[in-house]
């Protein structure tokens, strides 16, 4: 989409070149590379200049535009001030589902350039929040051609709108030593089998999954999926003495460093020995963490499977609470697949527009969340029993006491 | 315009790549079989296979928003360091993997030449994770680029050295929809509106559903004008000015150059390492739009990392050595002003008053 003619041509951005210099990458210099010979990339910089000078967005809400059969993956985006910047009167982004720990080769990379070079603006984000290649602005007819050379090249669209969005996972395995189970074939494997439910929104509201494999997680997964996997262990922690050892005669301050940080003190050293009381670890990932030749995850590994965080919109945020406390690794797939199916069956039936699963598990509770997908309660679930007495037994399912 | 190749079949749902013809070799022959990492310098990692492998990470930060020129160069350098292989974080950086150490050294001065710095690795603070803002959103606030390129231009040194007390993690959204982790960050930047909705009545006539748009407000407080048939009025002390309603009908006008502006939150983490998962908490609940540098929030930032760095103990994050010193004593290093705003009058409120006696004095 690299012609040009009448646009604005480069406009003078006297605000926006402030943002040129420093030793940060500047946006503003991304966005003068993609411009030459690119009309709408001038555009986008005379509008955001005139944004920066009145203090305010100029784009209007989004518009229903997207490819042949899908009802996401494309954001429109429409200017308020066409006339003004008429390049960027329709300014559409493309959502694409990046590999799974956002793996590429040079030529995978030069491909999406290149698509996005014939049938966009030029300008990428590497990448959105919830994990996509996001491919900036373009107008309506390109969006087919270029879902079209994507596909073929082995690219899809990502999610938008009321549907599953793209999951996204750590770098897990590929290159980590403290993954629990396989977040990238995970990620991977799940995102396949709900395409459909990716492209087609037929949900009261978005839902994210997200996949980290261990309690760092690095993916964010407990304050920002519906449905977090975090990766973890039940047996011992591994020890290599010599390494404490080691680590002990380089300095480290293993009491201060390690043991009075942690959260459950199941951690002792008395000079010479390290002790580790399993049965009481909770799981952090410090002391692993700070000795990482020394310590590592247990050998019986799996993941925690939380559900229900999101940001403020609307009720408040939430952060995901603990749904199935360990499931073994290679049980994942079977078990999540199982479970999501009940849990969008109850969401399907209870939830309102736009109530995302928490703030659903927020109105009607936890426990007739637990009754409706058919799930016991755990202790593990809860971080304290209820402290107030208005018990609800009326709602004791049939046969109990 | 050139003209698409033409192509054989229509294709749909074929779904992401498979990540196994992106990973590096390396990655493959030790998937599942890494034994430990160091890191050797700001920026440079050394992951060690079971098998004795090494693998070398150079991390270097971008500016998110890339063009296609850069992302070419990027390409290139993979080509010329590390056999064509490369990743990128969850934070937006790029990561090279290379089997030479020989050739780390190279890089980082062809990246540092490019302008992109190599470092946000263990005690640093790496890329601001953010929206899209003024660029591309019609709900933002303010705008995201800008204020993450200014933040970032006075903690670069923070970015490139890892000598703080613990990892520092900041994240900017250009309003509460908060398309980031914004809430649970050690210090997070988020774009606020302060006026109650504008209502235009004549896109709302043609462009919204009056029951939608009254059900979509957390609050209750959008209500439908008795006796006529499409309008609503707003009531402005009910309203939170979360945006929802103009999420879902464009007529709900909330952009307001001199009432939005900026809010900061700290003492949040995703991480489960000590302390539990938690929410950042306010600490400063406005400050205007001043683009192009916004000078005032970039001062509050660069403020709290500096009390930060001067107080906690090593692997505090921002939100533990908070928790340990008390509010009181936070807001007085950092000279905010504690205000009514501060105190929770929203759902569940009451949690977060004291409710012991444990006060530091």
């Amino acid at each position: 989409m690299a012609e040009s003619g009448n646009g604005n041509g480069r406009p003078k951005t006297e605000l926006l070149d402030e943002l040129e210099k420093g030793p940060w990458p500047s946006f503003v210099k991304e966005i003068k590379a993609a411009s030459a010979g690119n009309d709408a990339c001038n555009d986008l910089l005379g509008q955001l200049e005139l944004s920066y000078q009145e203090r305010k967005g100029h784009w209007k809400h989004g518009g229903i535009v997207g490819v042949l059969g899908y009802g996401g993956g494309v954001i429109g985006r429409y200017s308020d001030v066409p006339e003004q910047f008429p390049k960027v009167a329709h300014f559409h982004t493309m959502r694409v589902n990046q590999p799974a720990g956002w793996f590429y080769t040079s030529e995978a990379l030069r491909t999406i350039c290149d698509v996005w070079e014939r049938h966009g603006s030029g300008l990428t984000n590497m990448h959105g929040s919830t994990g996509d290649i996001i491919l900036l602005g373009t107008t309506t007819e390109h969006l087919e051609p270029a879902f079209q050379e994507l596909t073929h090249a082995g690219f899809d669209l990502g999610g938008s709108g009321s549907a599953v969005r793209t999951p996204s996972c750590c770098v897990g395995m590929a290159r980590c030593e403290w993954a629990c189970f396989d977040s990238m074939k995970l990620c991977y494997d799940l995102t396949r089998s709900y395409q459909d439910e990716m492209h087609r929104p037929a949900f009261p509201y978005k839902f994210k999954f997200k996949f980290s494999a261990c309690p760092n997680d690095c993916i964010a997964s407990i304050a920002r999926a519906d449905l977090s996997v975090i990766g973890t262990w039940k047996d011992e922690i591994q020890m290599d003495e010599a390494e404490v050892t080691n680590y002990s005669a380089a300095g480290l301050d293993i009491r201060k460093e390690v043991c009075d940080l942690c959260p459950s003190k199941a951690v002792d050293w008395d000079g010479q020995r390290l002790k580790i009381n399993n049965p009481e670890c909770v799981h952090c990932m410090h002391c692993i963490n700070v000795m990482p030749k020394a310590l590592r995850p247990g050998k019986q590994r799996g993941a925690v499977i939380l559900i229900g965080a999101k940001a403020p919109i609307m009720q408040g945020a939430l952060l995901s609470s603990v749904l199935v406390p360990f499931v073994a690794a290679e049980e994942l797939m079977e078990t999540l697949k199982e479970l999501v199916t009940r849990i969008w069956d109850f969401w399907d039936e209870y939830g309102t527009n736009r109530e995302r699963i928490g703030e659903l598990i927020q109105r009607v509770g936890l426990p007739s969340f637990l009754d409706g997908i058919g799930l016991d309660p755990a202790p593990e679930m809860v971080s304290a029993p209820r402290d107030n007495p208005f018990i609800f037994f009326q709602t004791t399912k049939a046969g109990e006491q | 315009m050139s003209t698409t190749p033409t192509m054989p079949k229509r294709l749909t749902d074929v779904g992401p790549p498979h990540y196994e013809k992106y990973l590096h070799p390396m990655a493959k022959a030790n998937y599942g079989k890494w034994k430990y990492h160091e890191v050797l310098s700001p920026g440079v990692l050394c992951h060690v296979g079971e098998s004795g492998d090494k693998l070398y990470t150079v991390r270097a930060a971008t500016a998110r928003l890339m063009s296609v020129q850069s992302l070419r160069k990027i390409a290139g350098l993979a080509d010329k360091y590390s056999g064509g292989y490369l990743r990128f974080t969850s934070r937006n950086n790029i990561e090279f993997l290379l089997t030479e150490p020989a050739n780390i050294e190279a890089l980082k001065a062809e990246l540092f030449e490019l302008g992109f710095p190599v470092g946000g690795t263990k005690n640093s603070i790496s890329s601001i994770v953010h929206t899209q803002g003024w660029i591309h959103c019609h709900s933002a606030a303010t705008d995201a680029s800008g204020i993450v390129k200014a933040v970032m231009d006075s903690l670069y040194e923070r970015f490139t050295h890892q000598d703080l007390p613990g990892k520092l993690r900041i994240a900017l959204a250009c309003c509460v929809n908060m398309c980031g982790a914004v809430h649970c960050s050690d210090i997070a930047i988020l774009g606020i509106h302060r006026t109650p909705p504008l209502v235009r009545s004549d896109v709302l006539a043609k462009q919204c559903e009056i029951p939608t748009l009254i059900a979509s407000c957390p609050t209750g407080a959008i209500r439908a004008v008795p006796g006529e048939a499409k309008a609503v009025e707003v009531i402005d002390e009910q309203c939170m000015y979360c945006g929802n309603c103009y999420t879902v009908c464009p007529a709900m006008q909330m952009n307001n150059p001199d009432n939005d502006g900026l809010s900061i939150w700290v003492g949040g983490k995703v991480s489960n390492a000590r302390t539990a998962p938690a929410f950042s908490k306010l600490a400063v609940p406005f400050l205007p739009n001043n683009p192009p540098r916004w000078p005032e929030v970039v001062e509050a930032v660069v403020k709290i990392v500096d009390v930060y760095a001067a107080h906690a103990r090593k692997y505090e994050r921002v939100g533990e050595w908070i928790e340990r010193i008390g509010w009181p004593r936070f807001f007085q290093l950092t000279g905010f002003e504690f205000t009514r705003h501060h105190i929770d009058d929203f759902k569940h409120a009451g949690l977060t008053y004291a409710r012991s006696t444990h006060i530091r004095y």
